[in-house]
């Protein structure tokens, strides 16, 4: 590995690159093990392609150069406990709560209520260290770490997160609630949590990933969460984001259905400076079930890009898409839903739908489909659109006696609905529909 | 209640109306006739305070207010309600939340309480039966897949919910069958009770065999060309509007 080069590399990518050569030099020898060659790979693949450019396709309307700019803490130890948890205003969360603060898991803020018949859950670090046996097989044999720069930074460097198993036949009832917080009261920090979420046979399960930033600096945080959802499993996955004007998300969240399985998940962003998600599903088994929501509510200066792969391998599955944006003030928004249906995926139903309201001349909105057919008997559609908000309707409300602003705020409330009503988890979608009703009062 | 004067209003460069005059005092049922293009509408959305239309000159006083100067809204809570020609859709807002918002903006603005869920209730089983309008329809987004009918029913339902002083009805007979014109019709005699003024507009004599009009005044071009009782509009209906456009175009070119 030494044979790496960075002369021409943002600081960030040289930082992140010495940051990988001190956690390898600290192995101990354990640097021969499957896992740590696959980091090390990672690591190269990560320096081989930088960081993307807005020249590269998929990274057209996201540019990632502000980002590359800065420096971040990687390291930063945080004093954060329960006091400056209990100054968040968070809503009242029952279940499995796991925090991890800065990337890393707090044990005393964390509660785990299901027991273990059901449900393992054990800490990426603790897993890594001691039970590399555990995650061999699944980590990084599904997010593609080969041609994605974020994901591949993130294979080699991730050092928390968590590992949940859910044995077979087992409904667990509590949700498993996953609280990321980038402490950034005192510095730039940034964290890399990966997470691998194994559901056995014909088991069932809710969780939940939230992200929150707490102080004034800069949050830069590279996520990965890989889903297995094993045969005839139902998974519920929602994604929250709450950060910073000031923070840099990008996620990927990669999921693999066996066969009959269910996947039903909701992206909500709330607000964030910077936000990219990747959702990529691959269907990998017949009769599965795959439902993808999103919505975005982006104001002020946010830019939040959505990036989706729906990949139909296997015949008679159905896939629902629809995400929905509200786009204020000068903020950007991206759409970009690939749906692959394989030579073997006949009888598939898929569909696709992305819906924005912008609310100001001054935000913008791209979307893009795109649909890749090899089989002939399937049943597929896609739409987009983006528009205003309907005066018509806005001077129907008030000729009823409602005032402009509360009209527009009724009107935008109803648009985001069909999403927010897709998120079982109750305490999850009463905080998310007041965050929406507060960001709304500002439209 | 209700005093227009010299009204001229124009849509973008096309001026509509040319000079309304019309009292209406309350209790009273005007219609407005005339042949399409004559600003009946035009008419009924400025009351409302439709933004399209820019009031170039007259004056419009409700209850010694200077109702130009107020915004939908406010009208709507000073007691004014336009039925819509096209009840416009409007997803995921059901018509139950919409008219309790409604309502109680309204109460706010007169420095009244909300409604409580009961009252609410009650008004709304009661308000339901004048125009035989379904709970389930209720529940559902605001006319949203609602076919005509029930457009029109739920704008006079509306109407009986927000209890206005003055209502103005848009062309509400148009795409209406036999029956759910008598419904409508129904509904908004059941409305009037002495107090509470119409403005009818209309195309035709049918919706004034049910609602029987104290006055019928005629527009064209823009202005008020003929005035009369109910039995002007029998004659409108029996020799059309030929004759009066004559009558106006001839005093024009003389």
């Amino acid at each position: 590995m030494s044979s790496i080069e960075n002369k021409d590399a943002s600081s960030l990518k040289a930082e992140l690159i010495a940051d990988f050569h001190l956690s390898q030099a600290k192995l101990n020898g354990k640097a021969a093990l499957p896992i740590h060659q696959l980091r090390g790979e990672a690591m190269q693949n990560f320096d081989k392609l930088g960081f993307p450019t807005i020249r590269h396709e998929e990274w057209k309307y996201s540019n990632v150069s502000n980002l590359v700019k800065q420096t971040f803490d990687f390291h930063t130890k945080t004093e954060f406990n329960q006091a400056d948890l209990d100054k968040i205003p968070l809503p009242h969360l029952t279940g499995n709560v796991l925090y991890f603060i800065n990337g890393v898991y707090n044990a005393e803020l964390s509660q785990i209520a299901t027991p273990e018949n059901k449900l393992k859950v054990i800490p990426f670090s603790e897993a890594l260290a001691q039970q590399p046996e555990l995650i061999e097989g699944y980590f990084g044999k599904y997010a593609n770490y080969e041609t994605d720069a974020f994901t591949a930074l993130n294979t080699a460097l991730a050092k928390d997160g968590v590992v949940v198993q859910v044995a077979d036949n087992k409904i667990v009832e509590e949700p498993i609630i996953l609280r990321f917080i980038s402490d950034v009261r005192l510095a730039n920090v940034g964290s890399q949590p990966r997470n691998l979420i194994i559901v056995g046979k014909n088991s069932q399960v809710k969780i939940a990933e939230a992200y929150r930033t707490v102080g004034d600096n800069a949050a830069f945080v590279n996520t990965v969460t890989e889903i297995i959802v094993d045969e005839s499993a139902m998974v519920d996955y929602y994604k929250v984001q709450s950060e910073s004007d000031k923070s840099y998300h990008i996620g990927t969240t990669q999921v693999y259905q066996k066969g009959r399985s269910y996947f039903y998940s909701a992206t909500v962003t709330l607000n964030g400076g910077f936000v990219r998600n990747n959702l990529n599903v691959v269907l990998d088994g017949e009769y599965i079930e795959s439902h993808l929501f999103g919505l975005y509510v982006p104001n002020g200066k946010q830019h939040v890009d959505n990036h989706t792969v729906v990949d139909h391998r296997k015949p008679n599955c159905e896939s629902h898409e629809l995400y929905k944006g509200i786009l204020m003030d000068k903020s950007t928004g991206v759409f970009n839903g690939k749906i692959f249906v394989r030579e073997d995926a006949q009888k598939t139903n898929a569909y696709q739908n992305c819906r924005n309201v912008v609310t100001s001349d001054e935000a913008t909105m791209n979307t893009k489909p795109q649909l890749e057919i090899w089989a002939d008997d399937v049943k597929c559609s896609h739409g987009t659109t983006t528009g205003q908000l309907n005066d018509e309707a806005i001077f129907y409300m008030q000729s009823r006696g409602i005032p402009k602003k509360e009209a527009i705020r009724l009107q935008l409330l109803a648009f985001a609905q069909d999403v927010v009503t897709q998120i079982k988890i109750d305490s999850i979608r009463e905080y998310i529909e007041e965050l929406i009703l507060e960001k709304l009062e500002g439209a | 209640m209700l005093t227009i004067n010299n009204l001229h209003a124009r849509i973008e460069e096309k001026e509509i109306l040319r000079g309304i005059n019309l009292e209406i005092k309350p209790g009273e049922v005007h219609a407005i006739m005339g042949p399409n293009g004559s600003g009946k509408s035009t008419l009924a959305s400025v009351l409302a305070g439709r933004e399209d239309y820019e009031v170039t000159e007259g004056s419009v006083t409700f209850n010694g207010k200077d109702l130009l100067d107020l915004a939908p809204e406010k009208r709507a809570a000073e007691g004014i309600f336009l039925a819509f020609q096209y009840p416009v859709e409007i997803p995921g807002v059901t018509t139950i939340n919409f008219l309790k918002t409604a309502i109680n903006e309204i109460r706010k603005y007169n420095g009244q309480e909300p409604l409580d869920a009961a009252q609410f209730l009650k008004r709304m089983r009661e308000k339901a039966k004048l125009v035989k309008i379904d709970d389930a329809l209720l529940k559902r987004s605001l006319n949203e897949g609602f076919s005509g009918g029930e457009k029109k029913r739920n704008e006079i339902f509306q109407m009986a919910m927000l209890e206005p002083t003055l209502g103005l009805l848009d062309e509400t007979d148009s795409g209406l069958d036999i029956d759910a014109l008598r419904i409508v019709a129904e509904g908004v005699n059941q409305l009037r009770d002495g107090k509470r003024s119409f403005v009818v507009v209309t195309h035709y004599q049918r919706l004034l065999d049910y609602i029987v009009p104290d006055f019928v005044h005629v527009l064209y071009k823009g202005r008020i060309v003929k005035s009369g009782t109910k039995e002007l509009a029998l004659e409108l209906e029996e020799k059309g509007y030929d004759w009066i456009k004559n009558e106006v175009d001839a005093l024009e070119i003389a």
